[in-house]
């Protein structure tokens, strides 16, 4: 199972500032590892990003998503307190939910 | 057919799945709905197919778009992205790398009440052209700049 998927959401002008930190390999496919054999591919092709039930973000990815996936991004409305949920899904069909509280 | 069958094959222990989304992109490429991973558009081996799988054709040149990126990149594998668009109407932020094995790094979709802006870490082949591309409006924008890599991140 991955590790926690790392959020800091912080409220500011009357939006909320998003900084999201995904534990993943993001293996591209074209690797080869020390026996010559091709590591197939696994990456993130998902993420949602809701709040109080709305998206507020939804990305799909490719392989060229460096590993342990940064992303950052601004909504407006959400205040102190609230919480978001940022949900991924990769090409082997993992899934991962984690929540953060905005502050 | 041909090569909706080695997209398949590629997809490996997940082949029912992406034969599904394969099947779905063959029967409106145009139309790509963004809130579902295409197959077509980030299996696309270069710039001009992975803009077709996207709907977008030949996009217009836009200042309105403006792209945060490094004039060199000393490690390829950690290339910081940040795209910020003054479209009105702005629906989604697309990022194109030009001479990575597969061209489409990423697609995000913008609601209304989010802002038109995102920052990511994308991973570099090789020194290529960066590509942000805007949908608005129905319309498609974009702008793009090189970006030197002195160590690729693809290879190792």
């Amino acid at each position: 199972m991955a590790d926690p998927t790392r959020i800091r959401a912080t409220a500011k002008d009357g939006g909320v500032n998003v900084k999201i930190l995904m534990a993943h390999a993001m293996e591209t496919g074209q690797r080869k590892d020390d026996a010559g054999k091709p590591i197939p591919a696994h990456y993130i092709q998902h993420v949602d990003v809701t709040w109080q039930g709305k998206v507020v973000l939804s990305a799909n990815w490719g392989t060229a998503i460096s590993k342990n996936p940064f992303l950052e991004f601004n909504f407006k409305g959400g205040k102190k307190g609230e919480k978001i949920q940022v949900m991924w899904t990769d090409n082997k069909g993992e899934k991962r939910t984690d929540e953060a509280t905005i502050n | 057919m041909d090569q909706m069958r080695r997209n398949v094959l590629k997809a490996g222990a997940g082949a029912s799945l992406f034969a599904a989304l394969a099947a779905a992109g063959m029967l409106q490429p145009d139309a790509a709905l963004a809130a579902d991973w295409s197959k077509k558009a980030f299996g696309a081996k270069n710039l001009k197919d992975a803009l077709d799988a996207l709907g977008a054709g030949t996009p217009i040149n836009s200042n309105d778009i403006v792209m945060t990126a490094p004039e060199i990149a000393e490690n390829g594998a950690v290339v910081p992205i940040g795209a910020v668009s003054n479209i009105p109407g702005t629906e989604s932020i697309a990022i194109l790398i030009e001479k990575n094995p597969t061209a489409l790094a990423a697609n995000f979709d913008i609601p209304a009440g989010t802002e038109p802006a995102v920052s990511t870490r994308v991973k570099m082949a090789e020194t290529s052209e960066i590509h942000v591309l805007v949908k608005a409006q129905g319309k498609y924008y974009r702008t793009k700049k090189e970006v030197k890599v002195t160590i690729g991140g693809c290879g190792g």
